[in-house]
């Protein structure tokens, strides 16, 4: 079956590192931490006060003037999409009606939009009126909620919280008419996302792909959800930038928190014919699924991640050896990244000692289904600027764990880096992202 | 396929409701909605997935979509001749070439909890919000188990625990498009050779207060609560707005030399599947059904057909305003001379919407039409729209020989899904 090369041609992050790409490497490259006591709210009483936030921002400084009132039904998660999304168009200098209607570069068919996002929880504040006249003795009460509450929501609420909004939303500002999904695989979502993306251009559905996710978990019902699964570390409280500590000996859980993350993907042939700056080429998808009884951690054995790994591999049609860069999912929890580290083993083989791992949520912390989308832009920074990061809190590696993690900046040539991720629930994904060298290709 | 739905919990159950005409609409009894602006919904009704399995101690705290899941699972897999609950299965299947792609909703927020939380928290007289009150209420009385089943991935990670599949996954929500989209992507998965087998479909329940809530704040949903069976009446003149449902349908997609190899019943052939955004407004339908239109012209041009091809049309349907008429000028679009002669009907009229599950339940009776050679009807369509005059094939269903068809799924925000079906023939394949 004909196949078209994919490539990547734009970045744009809005996370607790800073509110773009640029400002997130940056803050990677120094090992500086983004995170601290939660500010969106008053955090007092919660296990885990901690999270990464992204920096003050102000939705309307990111959208075309037209669409300002559309701002209204934004909550947070379509907002750091939106962000990111316009960021990277901006970056890969292709004209979409968001950018500049009068000058418009692309075809609007032709264009896909694949985002990944999490579960969007409403806004207590918002709601906090109708549920205050719905109750009969202090209590909540649905009869009074269906007689009386509905009325103090406002009529487009629901729309607010859709996972597909982030997808729309950028639709709709860029004028993509193309394929449009939005995947919904908690951490593995971007991954997921771009690996769809890919597969759209290289079936011969789209030139265009704006791929990535985002998701702000920074909201009580998001942070108890994780506080009661045993996943965050609540014995850190005071020492946030210490706190997330992937593969350490002393790490306690994970910190979550918010960003969001696009990449531009377009065809090798699209991106030529422009002209345009190819910063990385996506050569390997592998996906698996993880089969925990419980769901609750990843399987003892990393199977899954083995599987995805190898699969990524294959796909991209190199071995083990020609990696230089893994950018694993690594969380801070011991457990998952124990079981992790050892499918990472599995699937190198011999080459686990010669492949640099590198944890970035010790700075950007768990940013839920944009995490992959971070991930695969720091990857695609490191091969560009020949640059792999220190990872940051780790001193003493966890027991068991046999990875190759350095805490000095290592400066290579990189040819081939890989980011892996996976759920709970088992959703499993890795993508092989490659130099993309200019002579050779041709 | 395996299907639980408000007409049924098997697919041949639910077919002969469908042929009979029958509603799945009824009061809402899943939580008191008596004084909401509507006050019935389609639920699925005495259903129990621990009837399915032989381990439910592995699924106790699923969500009640993950719990529809499970079931239609498990039919499918049964007639797929694929092992479930098997620690050596016997199927000769590879696990890593048998994938998963749902459309699949969120489970159900803990209402309790987070509606105590908002009372303890909230001053109404200095209009304040007392972060530390709803934090240590979320955190005393929201529950670890149902809180690990409310992501939409969780419906797929049951799934993945019944069969083993170890194989690409993925889990889409794009609103009503969703498993559609599932079904038309694990298509692409299969035809790139990623995976043998991809178990698809979708599975949702926004049967709950918050859902309720929002579709009627977006005056959605049909309000005729003195007659909740005569209240999903698309392409009606009187209709007014979408019934609200519930439910999961699987399919079981193969590469056709795989079925072959394991001897499988090939039920039908998926020839094409169109993807789209209106990128219009997220409120609204493109007026002229823009985004619709290139959904069913690449799925046609995908699966190398014309309109001409094209015997029956599976509507989106919703019973809204909007919907049935934007909806029916993109047939008129799409099919031009011939979009009054295709029969295009709406089984919404019956089962309600499933929201995410809707595309793939509609798939299933795509199949099972033309296995029997017969159009499902769009019931209560008594009072028709003289703008709307295509052939909805109204009240009763119609014998007529059917090759190929249409289904179409479209999303809140202008996320459309088409998929093409062919009626499988060992004939055609091999023609000697």
């Amino acid at each position: 079956m004909e196949s078209a090369r994919v490539v990547v041609t734009g970045l744009g992050a809005i996370s607790p590192l800073g509110l773009n790409a640029d400002q997130m490497w940056a803050g990677l490259c120094e090992g500086r931490c983004g995170i601290g006591r939660i500010r969106a709210f008053d955090p007092a009483g919660l296990r885990c006060e901690l999270a990464g936030e992204v920096p003050a921002y102000s939705i309307q400084d990111y959208v075309p003037r037209k669409y300002r009132k559309s701002c209204k039904l934004m909550c947070r998660d379509i907002e750091l999409a939106v962000i990111a999304a316009n960021q990277a168009v901006t970056a890969s200098g292709l004209i979409t009606k968001g950018i500049d209607p009068e000058n418009v570069s692309i075809d609007p068919a032709r264009m896909a939009i694949t985002m990944g996002a999490g579960i969007i929880s409403c806004d207590m504040v918002e709601l906090a009126p109708a549920a205050a006249v719905s109750t009969t003795d202090g209590q909540f009460d649905v009869r009074k909620w269906g007689q009386l509450g509905l009325e103090h929501v406002t009529p487009l609420w629901l729309l607010k919280y859709l996972p597909n909004m982030l997808a729309c939303h950028i639709g709709i500002i860029h004028d993509g008419q193309g394929p449009s999904n939005t995947i919904t695989c908690a951490e593995a979502s971007a991954h997921l996302a771009i690996a769809e993306a890919v597969q759209v251009i290289a079936r011969g559905d789209s030139d265009i792909a704006l791929a990535g996710a985002a998701e702000a978990k920074v909201n009580p019902v998001l942070m108890v959800r994780q506080i009661l699964l045993e996943r965050t570390n609540n014995v850190s409280n005071d020492r946030p930038a210490e706190a997330c500590r992937p593969f350490d000996a002393n790490a306690r859980g994970s910190v979550f928190g918010e960003a969001g993350g696009v990449l531009v993907l377009e065809s090798l042939y699209h991106a030529r014919r422009r002209g345009a700056t190819i910063l990385a080429e996506v050569v390997g998808i592998g996906q698996s699924h993880g089969i925990d009884p419980a769901c609750a951690r990843l399987e003892s054995s990393g199977e899954a991640v083995r599987i995805a790994i190898a699969k990524a591999l294959d796909d991209a049609d190199i071995n083990a050896w020609q990696l230089d860069l893994l950018i694993p999912h690594g969380t801070g929890l011991p457990q998952d990244d124990l079981a992790e580290a050892k499918g990472i083993a599995a699937a190198l083989g011999d080459a686990t000692d010669r492949v640099t791992v590198w944890p970035t949520k010790s700075m950007l912390s768990t940013t839920g289904a944009a995490s992959g989308a971070l991930d695969a832009i720091a990857a695609v920074k490191a091969i560009s600027t020949g640059t792999i990061p220190p990872a940051r809190n780790f001193d003493r590696p966890a027991d068991g764990c046999r990875l190759r993690i350095s805490a000095d900046t290592v400066r290579r040539r990189i040819d081939h880096a890989i980011c892996c991720s996976y759920t709970h629930g088992g959703q499993t994904a890795a993508l092989v992202l490659k130099r993309y060298d200019e002579g050779a290709s041709q | 396929m395996g299907i639980v739905s408000p007409l049924g919990h098997d697919v041949e159950t639910v077919w002969q409701a469908i042929l009979a005409g029958r509603s799945g609409a009824a009061r809402t009894t899943i939580f008191d909605a008596s004084t909401f602006p509507t006050t019935f919904s389609a639920e699925v009704k005495d259903y129990d997935f621990r009837r399915y399995v032989q381990h439910p101690s592995q699924h106790e705290k699923c969500s009640r979509s993950s719990g529809f899941v499970i079931g239609a699972a498990v039919q499918a897999c049964r007639q797929a001749r694929i092992d479930v609950e098997s620690q050596a299965p016997a199927d000769r299947i590879d696990r890593t070439r048998m994938g998963i792609y749902l459309g699949a909703g969120e489970g159900s927020l803990d209402s309790d909890a987070f509606f105590a939380a908002i009372l303890a928290a909230w001053d109404g007289e200095r209009n304040e919000f007392l972060w530390p009150h709803a934090n240590r209420v979320v955190q005393e009385q929201m529950q670890a188990a149902h809180e690990l089943e409310q992501e939409p991935n969780m419906a797929a990670a049951h799934v993945a625990r019944l069969t083993g599949a170890r194989g690409p996954a993925r889990s889409c929500l794009t609103a009503c498009a969703a498993s559609t989209q599932a079904v038309g992507e694990a298509l692409m998965l299969i035809r790139r050779g990623q995976a043998d087998i991809m178990i698809a479909g979708g599975a949702h329940s926004m049967i709950h207060i918050l859902g309720l809530t929002g579709f009627n704040r977006l005056t959605a949903l049909s309000r005729r609560n003195d007659s909740p069976e005569t209240a999903s009446r698309p392409f009606c003149a009187s209709r007014d707005g979408f019934v609200l449902g519930e439910g999961a349908a699987i399919v079981i997609l193969e590469s056709l030399a795989s079925a072959r190899k394991r001897g499988a019943t090939i039920l039908a052939e998926l020839m094409g599947y169109g993807s789209s955004s209106d990128a219009y407004r997220v409120t609204d339908m493109h007026d002229e059904g823009r985004g619709a239109v290139q959904a069913m012209k690449a799925a046609l041009a995908d699966a190398g057909l014309t309109y001409r091809d094209i015997d029956y049309i599976n509507t989106h349907g919703t019973s809204t305003q909007e919907n049935d008429s934007v909806e029916t000028l993109a047939i008129k679009t799409v099919f031009q001379e011939r979009a009054k002669q295709v029969p295009a009907s709406s089984v919404k009229s019956m089962l309600g919407h499933l929201i995410a599950a809707a595309g793939a339940a509609e798939l299933i009776t795509c199949v099972l039409a033309m296995r029997d050679a017969i159009v499902p009807p769009t019931i209560n369509l008594n009072d028709p729209d003289p703008e709307l005059d295509l052939d909805y094939v109204p009240n009763v269903p119609r014998k007529m020989p059917l090759r190929v068809v249409m289904n179409e799924s479209f999303g809140f925000g202008g996320q459309n899904n088409v998929v093409i079906l062919k009626q499988h023939s060992e004939a055609q394949e091999n023609p000697h």
